[in-house]
């Protein structure tokens, strides 16, 4: 067997585990490095170009012009703006997904696990934009919830709601509240998800040791079922952080006309033709994420992984 | 004086499932008190309902006199060593013992000084610092115990503790808890289904067999007078023999049970056919063929062992041959 190409093709490869290894990840790290890493490079390259005010071509020489930009009351509203919702998004995702999350690692077994997945995962499997629709249609003010809160004789209530600065608008639909709502669904299943599976490694043995030792329930979730899902958190909101941080299209649809960096980079690359200041808009998520998960590794979130 | 913990009818049901049926217990101040059986026979259930983790069906369960039918775990003076250790693996050793001392509110520093005794009682000073990963079974369950001890429970329960350590380990931790028992005072309710632990370490024994308890008494008691054949079997691996066969020699229709080791082979008395011969180091272990049953005979290292298939002749003293007067045939 060992004399034909194949047989000393596996004899050699068995012999230097090595050339394996190597075989087998040349692939995804050429993807990795060239297509992935590179076109990162090629951005960050392009945000240090900046454009001519009046011909509007590109100036290909390096500076920080491009950057102090950024810092123009306008573009640092559009930042401030969209860091703020992402928080928003992340910390609403987590008080909402923990006790998912809590349910399904404790008490959800046999067909309540595949009830619970089913409804985590249902939402991913339709399309993105159809759901962003369904929401526009649900906060409208002819909408669901408008009749819901008519029905119950609350309109004065949600009207007060709208009435407040920021937060509110005409409707639901066209306010910064309605697109932290779509947010927020749109994104919960990656906050649940990673949560859920950190509190599956939390044996049940540590809440009663907890107990046993004197806590009541609600030092035991502070002192041992938090710090203990602590990286299922950060897992998560480094999703649901991220992700609301680079889009552009749920608060196209949904919310007020107030901008936000992923709507703001396509715009400047699109109609303005300003690559220049699209690549420095898009280099602030990647800075932002950086500082988060630097954070989070002092906070000591990956010392479980 | 009031016992320790005392349960009234007990009962513990899952559905269907009677993990303990109707037990009544009293366990005195101080003692070492172990709970035995096999695996499912409600000892742990037993465990986990003084210490407040499991809601009794039917009956009480009173501490030191006070009941604790309405008592969360978090309020009771009850302290328990988990199987698992459960030690929390994202605080380091010294403030895993220093856990209840925290929750209680004590200061960093004065809880710190008590942890720091604590880990020295059991030998393991200086390993404050490290993780609980960092530590071999054995100095886990040394923290384990360490934590469990610093709130000065009334009672300590003991859920299988010594299960994952090897021999030479175990052996050594029985002898150094039942040190630790007679230096606190506390009363230990230790949980196993190793009988050679159970003999070894307690005061008083309960052997658990199906949701209830078969026998309470002493070890030797236990040992030398099991009072139904699954105490006799589980207990010590006594002989059973049946009650046709026992009233052939004693006039009596009852079960008996017949310590292996008290079996001697004679030239003359029931003759049995060995069916099989297996070598300890301290004995040989035999099974015997006779008439009316099978016998196990533990033949010392001095006698020569026979041989399989060879005709032997079993005789014994009619003082070790215990009848179980309280089980009919």
């Amino acid at each position: 067997m060992s004399d034909t190409f194949l047989g000393r093709v596996s004899d050699t490869l068995w012999r230097n585990p090595s050339l394996l290894i190597a075989a087998l990840l040349a692939p995804p790290v050429a993807w990795l490095g060239i297509i992935y890493l590179g076109s990162l490079f090629a951005l960050l390259a392009q945000s240090f170009f900046s454009i001519d005010e009046f011909s509007g071509l590109i100036n290909y020489e390096f500076t920080f012009k491009t950057y102090g930009e950024l810092f123009k009351a306008y573009n640092l509203d559009i930042i401030v703006r969209t860091v703020t919702m992402a928080l928003a998004v992340t910390i609403g995702a987590a008080v909402i997904g923990f006790p998912v999350a809590y349910f399904a690692a404790r008490y959800a077994r046999g067909p309540w696990k595949a009830l619970f997945y089913l409804g985590v995962m249902l939402p991913l499997w339709s399309s993105y934009l159809v759901k962003v629709y369904s929401w526009k249609l649900i906060l409208a003010k002819e909408g669901i919830l408008n009749w819901l809160f008519e029905t119950l004789h609350l309109s004065w209530l949600l009207n007060a709601y709208l009435s407040l600065p920021i937060v509110g608008g005409n409707s639901l639909s066209v306010s910064t509240t309605g697109t932290f709502l779509v947010f927020l669904y749109v994104w919960l299943p990656f906050m649940i998800l990673p949560i859920q599976a950190s509190l599956e490694r939390v044996p049940h043995s540590m809440l009663e040791a907890s107990g046993d030792l004197g806590a009541t329930p609600a030092q035991a979730f502070r002192t041992v079922l938090l710090p203990l899902a602590f990286p299922g958190i950060i897992a998560g909101s480094i999703f649901t952080f991220s992700l609301t941080l680079g889009d552009y299209i749920i608060p196209q649809i949904v919310g007020s006309s107030r901008r936000f960096i992923g709507q703001a980079v396509y715009q400047y690359q699109g109609t303005a033709g300003n690559i220049p200041l699209a690549a420095a808009f898009a280099v602030v998520p990647i800075l932002i994420m950086s500082l988060y998960l630097w954070w989070a590794k002092r906070k000591g979130a990956f010392d479980a992984l | 004086m009031t016992a320790a913990v005392k349960f009234s009818g007990v009962s513990r049901h899952f559905g269907d499932v009677r993990a303990v049926d109707s037990v009544d217990l009293d366990i005195a101040e101080g003692e070492f008190f172990a709970m035995l059986g096999p695996s499912g026979s409600g000892k742990t259930t037993c465990l986990r309902l003084i210490a407040g983790f499991e809601r009794p069906t039917a009956g009480t369960i009173e501490v030191f006199g006070q009941n604790m039918g309405d008592v969360p775990p978090y309020k009771r003076a009850v302290n328990t060593v988990f199987q698992d250790y459960a030690l929390f693996p994202h605080l380091n050793v010294i403030d895993n013992v220093a856990y209840g001392l925290m929750i209680a509110g004590q200061s960093k520093s004065a809880r710190h000084k008590t942890a720091n005794e604590a880990l020295e009682m059991v030998a393991l000073g200086g390993y404050g610092q490290r993780k609980p990963s960092e530590l071999s079974g054995g100095q886990r369950q040394r923290v384990a115990l360490a934590r469990a001890i610093i709130n000065k429970p009334k009672v300590l329960l003991l859920d299988e503790p010594l299960g994952a350590l090897d021999l030479k380990l175990r052996e050594q931790m029985q002898e150094e808890l039942k040190d630790l028992q007679k230096k606190l005072g506390i009363t230990f309710v230790f949980v196993t289904h190793d009988q050679g632990e159970a003999l070894s370490m307690a005061d008083r024994v309960a052997v658990f067999n199906e949701g209830g308890i078969a026998q309470i008494a002493t070890p030797r008691e236990l040992y030398l007078h099991p009072q139904t054949p699954f105490v006799a079997d589980f207990v010590g691996s006594s002989n059973v023999l049946p009650a046709s066969f026992v009233q052939t020699i004693v006039g009596i229709t009852h079960p008996a049970s017949l310590r292996p080791e008290a079996i001697q082979i004679t030239a003359q008395g029931h003759a049995g056919v060995v069916r099989s011969v297996n070598f300890l180091g301290s004995a040989t272990r035999l099974s015997v063929q006779l008439d009316a049953a099978t016998v196990t005979v533990l033949c010392p290292l001095s006698d020569t062992a026979p041989n399989v298939g060879e005709t032997i002749h079993l005789s014994w003293d009619g003082a070790d041959m215990h009848v179980m007067e309280g089980v009919d045939v």
